[in-house]
């Protein structure tokens, strides 16, 4: 059974990709398609960041070891839907004019976080194989704990990005909240 | 309000049909026929304004009473009681009246208004209201001196509206208008849609329509007009003064603090369609930038 735990994962991962790919062919997005795409893509990217950060609790909890075994994986699919999204922006949306693009990077902070987001998943990306993390060793670790960090900026893109906090962005951020509020060791803290 | 019969109501299909119809026989003729709609003149040769569908302008909806996203607004409006309704009118006038929407719909006559909605979003329609001008409403009282602005306020009703159980906004809805914008013929009182009764998730029984504002200037389910000397607070200016001015007139030249203006998602078109630029005053430039002589936009956005 365990064997196939994590390609049954991949496979639910592919769903939202499958899901929209439909909806663009069978015109099924909408009245503003492009914007349906664009949510679509960000809000999956956001729930794969928060199933990335919640496999080790889940470890702590079920004691269970395989959830930290497809971590890596579900980081892969962050950067996948990550990139749909921006290229839903740039690509559908503005049609590559780089002007516009520009100005909303440097203008507007919630495309500035959204951006450096993305920006900051490409290392990760780039050292996620067995290979790197062999090579990297200690580091590896402390570099892949850009991910709060990639987690927050998303939180915050969604949240400025909204005319109001309700509810979604809300939901989203405390969600990330707890989730990384559950990796802070009180026990160390309190003994100290 | 007056009940449509079934066989008063046009089928959208005939509906359309009638206006290419109108827009075949020419500048001509047609201008007779729709002469009071300024907008509507100047619209034949682009292809920007073809209508937009009944049920996109039925679903598709920022109507934050009824929830925030913008199938909510359909789905929890269909019972919403239209009436009994009445709208006050007070503040500083000499005799505050109140009339129900019976008695308004006797008093005015509707005509279709062929405009166009621009969301503060970055999404536009084209929308054929019914409607007549809230001028010949307002001036069904006599504002004192002191009277600068109409303020507008909604319903509130958390019992039927359940986005007024949260604090999205600060509930009623509130909107404002200067007493010269108020007043102005394209300022409309929307009475109906594609000829049809005005649907609930559209604002009914009575919302008001400005075109050449954002969309969320023109406030839905009004009950209360009143004459004020001071400029009102919004709603939305008071979830966010810095994004959302007292005048929010479109403008492509003054951004959104956080998104550009400059270009709109025309609402209905398929996933390959372009943004296209959007207008200054949304298009209505000719019958309104003379209110706005001399004033700095980008101070007054």
């Amino acid at each position: 059974m365990i064997k196939y735990f994590k390609p049954s994962i991949f496979v639910f991962s592919t769903i939202p990709f499958l899901v929209i790919t439909y909806k663009i062919f069978f015109n099924k997005l909408g009245p503003e398609p492009v914007k349906e795409i664009t949510h679509f893509t960000g809000e999956w990217t956001l729930i794969f960041i928060c199933l990335t950060l919640s496999m080790s609790p889940l470890k702590k909890l079920t004691n269970f070891n395989y959830w930290v075994k497809v971590r890596r994986m579900l980081g892969l699919f962050v950067f996948f839907y990550a990139s749909l999204h921006l290229f839903t922006y740039i690509g559908i949306d503005y049609r590559f004019s780089w002007q516009p693009i520009f100005d909303d990077v440097v203008k507007k902070k919630y495309i500035f976080v959204g951006f450096a987001a993305w920006v900051l998943l490409i290392p990760l990306t780039i050292t996620s194989s067995q290979k790197m993390m062999l090579l990297l060793k200690q580091n590896w670790k402390k570099l892949h704990r850009l991910i709060y960090v990639i987690a927050i900026l998303g939180s915050l893109h969604f949240i400025w990005l909204s005319k109001t906090i309700y509810f979604k962005p809300l939901f989203y951020f405390v969600l990330i909240i707890v989730l990384l509020t559950l990796r802070i060791n009180f026990k160390r803290i309190f003994e100290k | 309000m007056k009940k449509f019969k079934y066989s008063e109501i046009t089928p959208e299909k005939i509906y359309k049909n009638r206006r290419s119809f109108i827009k075949s026989i020419g500048l001509g003729a047609s201008s007779l026929a729709i002469s009071t709609i300024p907008f509507a003149n100047k619209s034949f040769a682009n292809e920007r304004d073809k209508l937009t569908s009944y049920k996109d302008i039925t679903t598709y909806n920022n109507y934050y009473e009824f929830g925030t996203s913008k199938g909510d607004p359909y789905r929890n409006s269909q019972i919403f009681k239209t009436s009994p309704w009445d709208i006050s009118i007070e503040g500083e006038v000499e005799k505050p009246i109140k009339l129900s929407m019976e008695e308004i719909s006797e008093m005015f006559v509707s005509e279709e208004r062929i405009y166009r909605l621009r969301c503060v979003e970055g999404w536009s329609m084209v929308i054929p209201w019914m409607g007549f001008s809230l001028s010949e409403l307002l001036s069904k009282v006599n504002p004192t001196n002191k009277a600068k602005f109409v303020e507008f306020e909604s319903i509130y009703d958390p019992t039927q509206m359940k986005g007024q159980r949260y604090p999205v906004l600060n509930w009623p809805y509130n909107e404002g208008l200067r007493i010269d914008e108020a007043m102005h013929p394209l300022t409309t009182v929307v009475t109906g849609l594609y000829g049809k009764k005005l649907p609930n998730q559209n604002g009914a029984p009575f919302r008001i329509f400005i075109p050449w504002k954002y969309g969320f200037k023109s406030a839905k389910a009004i009950v209360k007009i009143k004459f004020v000397e001071n400029m009102p607070t919004s709603s939305w200016m008071w979830a966010s003064p810095r994004e959302y001015g007292f005048y929010s007139n479109v403008n492509p030249n003054v951004d959104h603090p956080r998104w550009s203006q400059a270009t709109e998602r025309i609402i209905g078109e398929g996933v390959w369609a372009p943004r296209v630029k959007t207008l200054m005053f949304n298009g209505y430039g000719d019958e309104v930038a003379s209110l706005y002589t001399g004033m700095d936009l980008k101070k007054y956005f």
